[in-house]
């Protein structure tokens, strides 16, 4: 019995062994890789074989460090407005695209909004340090013409944050739109006509027939979205910060960069990821929990 | 086609309302994208007086010129190129060959739970930039092409993708193919594959735009910049202000062009194969994304 089971299936071991080995050198051995030196004081020449240890000195040293508390603030409060955000805008969206009748209008609406979520932030960020220069860009252009003094978006800590939010809605609200609007067309005509025929207004059929019927998707994703509370979005503020603007919008993610990449602490830096990996787990397994309770949600 | 939704319309000033709604923030949406494309065909004296707004003045290609004579932005997009190339082929396969195990039951493939979790896990933990910048230096892949394919070789998202997708193919085929002798592997090439087209667009086209848009890798993997892909180039140049690069040393054409001119023109030049490739996939997309949807 086990020697044909082996027959039947050794091509189905031999197809996934390609992937698993990958999967283990590149994602495995860095979480091993994590373990050590963040527990080390961690010496490229020595590896972390031979590199010493030294206990809880890295997480002693990022919890004193004078900055943590402003960045993970940061971190929290830009990613939580995100996902609240991020969940908003696209519904409303969706609401109001599904009003419209005309198949053609409706992709059109819905092809041309969601482009800038396949553009990088590399791009995206090019065009916002454009658009929203003090001196030369448009947006400005347009405040001085209404008679208002310049606004420096991407160096005053007023206004940083709220870039952020905005330009992350810019880029991801229409391709966000897509599943509601998917949830949106899956809903029985019929219940539309009855509430027409009953009388409801646009706004009533909106509230008792479009917005129960997405439900189960709207629970979905803001349970999902949970797993996010620690990701601010490294590549948007890594492409539009600036020293200036550290205070309101440097996050773990970006620290880590500059503590192991350009000061080369990588075992602080280690720590510090180690940290934000440990935290994230936690509310992405409270958030899939979620998903799977309340909308049956599973992975595989 | 507005007319033709107006034609239709019999909804009143609500309507009329909804449709500036959506109208203005469709357009607000492209609007920074239309014109950072006026000021890449403006003149550099046109750009800076601040009259382009969504059409080119004093229309001039000399940006476009001045990009695609610089060596090295040439270069970049070729080494883009072939990252995508490589990492399309290597990702197929390792997705096709993954997701297809992982689709049976788990009494027809032992271990298959287990493994299922092997890959889910990488979802929920990682090591973060540091160990897996230390591991691409052990294995040797830094400063070579292989660092912006390998690390990231199995899209973990796509496998999953593709084998909810598999699980909702009718297994009847599969069960007549066994009986006539066809072993895994036929299978999958001719019965799981040939049908999944709509999926296995949807992970290719993620696959090529999220290698051909990745540029922090190639910043931390690559030390000498002629290695840097494109994006990562870009990134140098127009976020970082890189001063290697911003040097428009030609007098005769500093009258046509600015760093600013010359900036856009690459950022719609880096943008352009994204823009020509999504309407294309669009069909295939959208039913890939709703499956997706379910199965994030």
């Amino acid at each position: 019995m086990k020697a044909s089971r082996w027959k039947n299936q050794w091509p189905l071991h031999l197809m996934i062994w390609p992937a698993v080995a990958l999967l283990f050198v590149y994602s495995y051995v860095p979480i091993a890789g994590a373990l050590f030196m963040a527990f080390q004081k961690f010496n490229p020449a020595k590896g972390v074989f031979a590199s010493p240890w030294v206990g809880l000195d890295n997480f002693r040293y990022i919890f004193s460090m004078p900055d943590m508390g402003r960045v993970l603030f940061n971190t929290v409060y830009i990613a939580s407005m995100k996902i609240v955000a991020g969940l908003l805008v696209p519904i409303a969206f969706a609401l109001m695209l599904n009003e419209v009748r005309v198949a053609a209008v409706k992709r059109t609406f819905q092809t041309l909004v969601y482009l800038p979520h396949f553009l990088s932030w590399v791009i995206l960020s090019g065009i916002l340090i454009d658009i929203l220069s003090p001196s030369e860009g448009i947006v400005n252009k347009a405040i001085a013409g209404i008679g208002l003094q310049p606004v420096f978006f991407l160096t005053d800590n007023r206004w940083f944050p709220f870039v952020l939010v905005t330009s992350d809605v810019w880029k991801e609200f229409g391709y966000a739109t897509i599943i509601y609007l998917a949830a949106l067309t899956s809903i029985n005509p019929a219940l539309y006509e009855a509430a027409e025929i009953d009388g409801a207004s646009r706004w009533k059929r909106t509230i008792y027939v479009s917005l129960p019927g997405m439900a189960p998707i709207i629970v979905l994703m803001a349970a999902l979205s949970l797993g996010n509370v620690l990701n601010a979005g490294f590549e948007q503020i890594f492409n539009l910060y600036n020293a200036l603007v550290y205070e309101s919008g440097d996050v773990i993610d970006t620290l880590v960069y500059r503590i192991g990449l350009e000061q080369a602490q990588y075992s602080v830096a280690t720590a510090v990821g180690l940290f934000k990996s440990l935290v994230s787990m936690f509310f992405i397994v409270i958030s899939y929990g979620l998903a799977y309770r309340f909308a049956n949600y599973r992975l595989f | 086609m507005l007319l033709l939704a107006a034609r239709k319309w019999k909804g009143g000033w609500s309507g009329g309302i909804l449709y500036a709604i959506l109208l203005v923030s469709s357009l607000l949406c492209l609007f920074p994208l239309v014109h950072v494309v006026a000021v890449s065909f403006s003149s550099s004296h046109a750009a800076a007086s601040g009259s382009v707004v969504l059409w080119p003045e004093e229309a001039t290609l000399s940006s476009y010129r001045f990009v695609f004579r610089q060596r090295q932005f040439l270069e970049a997009a070729w080494i883009s190129a072939q990252r995508v190339a490589l990492a399309t082929a290597v990702g197929f396969v390792l997705t096709g060959l993954a997701a297809y195990p992982l689709s049976r039951e788990p009494r027809e493939f032992a271990g298959r739970t287990l493994y299922a979790w092997y890959f889910a896990f990488v979802l929920f933990f990682g090591g973060g930039l540091i160990p897996l910048y230390m591991t691409v230096k052990d294995t040797h892949l830094l400063d070579t092409i292989w660092a912006l394919v390998i690390p990231g070789a199995v899209p973990v998202f796509n496998v999953l993708l593709l084998l909810n997708f598999f699980r909702g193919l009718p297994r009847g085929l599969e069960e007549s193919a066994k009986l006539d002798g066809a072993g895994h592997f036929k299978v999958l090439l001719r019965i799981y594959l040939p049908l999944s087209l709509p999926a296995l667009a949807t992970t290719t086209l993620f696959t090529m735009v999220a290698h051909w848009n990745n540029w922090f890798d190639g910043l931390i993997y690559m030390n000498a910049k002629d290695n840097y892909p494109l994006q990562t180039l870009l990134q140098t140049i127009v976020i970082a202000k890189d001063a290697q690069f911003s040097s428009i040393q030609d007098a005769a054409a500093m009258a046509l062009i600015s760093d600013r001119t010359v900036h856009s023109a690459q950022i719609v030049v880096a943008a352009f194969p994204i823009l020509l490739v999504y309407p294309f996939l669009q069909r295939f997309f959208i039913k890939g994304i709703v499956l997706g949807s379910v199965k994030e």
